[in-house]
């Protein structure tokens, strides 16, 4: 490799962007040429104080009023729960403000429940059939391209063995019909699978539910959902969010 | 899908508030350093969700985020490339005049390249990108400050990866000189 191939080639390598190969070669000419060495030493060295210093702007409550008055909220549940709600209301004397917020109170859990259904059972799947990775590494810069190209979402992958969860692997996985990235960790000798996705179909909020005997984490961080599960006690999983949000966001701000 | 895409369908808009709405705090933030003005910004990021929710139903990737980006980008260059206060121009144009130009201002030949990169504080930050000509103010902002993938990026911009790749680095370039540079000063 070049020096000219090598100052286009080490961006992409400190931005995650290249196949084990390619990391490689620059990796190689990187080692023994010093002048790309301190260059890739800036360059990092620059990602890194950006990416440690929080650089955007919040939009103004004006700006979000503007904006949700374009895009006005509506009270109205998604239809199928609409149609159900008129077959409710024809037989009884309910507004319909009163059968909607009734609707969405009893509907949501049943939805939402299906999904932690289904995570919990790609959970077991995972243990079961011999396949809890497709790429199976610690290293976080294998794993994270490796989900290039298969997913459109780029998940965050971070090792925090320092933390006492053990980065295995990566797969993919199937949820509410989608596909997801499941990061997967080891906590002793528990596993813990880490379903990540850009749909809103973990549903809302941040929360911890237990299925089936096992503890599942539901969070949310710029635009992405986050889903871990294990059956490791709900402290350790609780610890494990916040570890693992510490690591994908050093030093942000909110 | 079921509805059939009027914009007074309540699912329709029900499914772009919960899909867009949570990208408005990045969607602004691009506005910022797009436009360098914040009044400009927020009529720029009203505009693009107007256009966003009526266009909703082209959307076909999932990933909604560099489809927002894309449409601001679009808002910006064509509303606000009259005003006099913002100076953006054909981005291409620009880019040939700067690859004339030969080496852009303290560009690498003087770097001293030993010199360390020392954190400097977010305003100072944000000054040194805004002070980037636009193709390479932009590459920067959604890699560094949104966090886009390279891919998503040339979605935004309109561009083959590799002119991505090509920009990227030559903004890093621009900013590690006007970085070191401003190390330098008193703040």
């Amino acid at each position: 490799m070049t020096c000219d191939e090598s100052e286009v080639l080490l961006h992409a390598l400190l931005d995650d962007e290249l196949d084990a190969g390619h990391a490689r070669d620059v990796e190689v000419h990187v080692a023994a040429c010093s002048r790309c060495a301190i260059q890739l030493r800036q360059f990092r060295a620059l990602h890194a104080a950006m990416s440690t210093t929080d650089l955007r702007f919040s939009a103004p409550a004006s700006l979000r009023a503007r904006v949700n008055a374009v895009v006005p909220a509506t009270p109205y549940p998604v239809p199928n729960r609409r149609m159900l709600l008129k077959g409710f209301a024809l037989g009884s004397m309910l507004s319909a403000a009163v059968a909607a917020s009734l609707v969405i109170t009893v509907i949501r859990p049943d939805q939402d429940q299906r999904i932690l259904g289904e995570v919990v059972s790609a959970h077991l799947r995972s243990l079961q059939a011999e396949h809890l990775t497709d790429v199976q590494t610690s290293d976080q810069h294998t794993v994270k391209p490796w989900f290039n190209g298969r997913l459109d979402v780029a998940p965050p992958v971070v090792d925090l063995a320092a933390h006492g969860f053990a980065l295995v692997g990566g797969r993919l996985d199937y949820i509410d019909g989608r596909a997801v990235a499941a990061i997967v960790y080891r906590r002793h000798s528990h596993v813990i699978n880490l379903f990540v996705t850009q749909g809103s179909s973990f549903g809302q909020g941040a929360t911890l539910k237990t299925v089936q005997g096992f503890n599942v984490k539901l969070w949310s961080e710029q635009g992405l959902y986050f889903c871990a599960v294990s059956d490791i006690n709900a402290d350790e999983l609780q610890e494990f969010k916040e570890k693992f949000e510490a690591a994908t966001r050093p030093g942000a701000g909110p | 899908m079921v509805d059939n895409a009027t914009s007074d369908d309540p699912a329709k808009a029900r499914r772009f508030r919960d899909a867009a709405l949570p990208h408005l705090d990045a969607i602004y933030t691009l506005a910022r350093y797009l436009l360098r003005n914040p009044a400009d910004a927020e009529d720029a990021v009203q505009e693009c969700y107007l256009r966003a929710l009526r266009h909703f139903d082209t959307l076909r990737s999932p990933a909604i985020k560099p489809w927002l980006f894309a449409i601001l980008r679009n808002v910006c260059r064509t509303e606000y490339a009259r005003r006099s206060v913002v100076q953006l121009r054909d981005v291409n144009a620009e880019l040939d005049k700067a690859e004339e130009a030969g080496p852009l201002w303290g560009e690498a030949p003087e770097t001293p390249e030993t010199t360390m990169i020392r954190k400097l504080d977010a305003a100072t930050i944000q000054r040194l990108v805004a002070a980037l000509p636009d193709a390479f103010r932009e590459v920067i902002v959604l890699r560094e400050i949104n966090d886009l993938s390279y891919r998503e990026i040339a979605e935004v911009v309109g561009a083959p990866v590799g002119t991505v790749m090509s920009r990227l680095a030559r903004a890093r370039s621009m900013l590690r000189a006007a970085w070191l540079a401003a190390e330098g000063q008193p703040t």
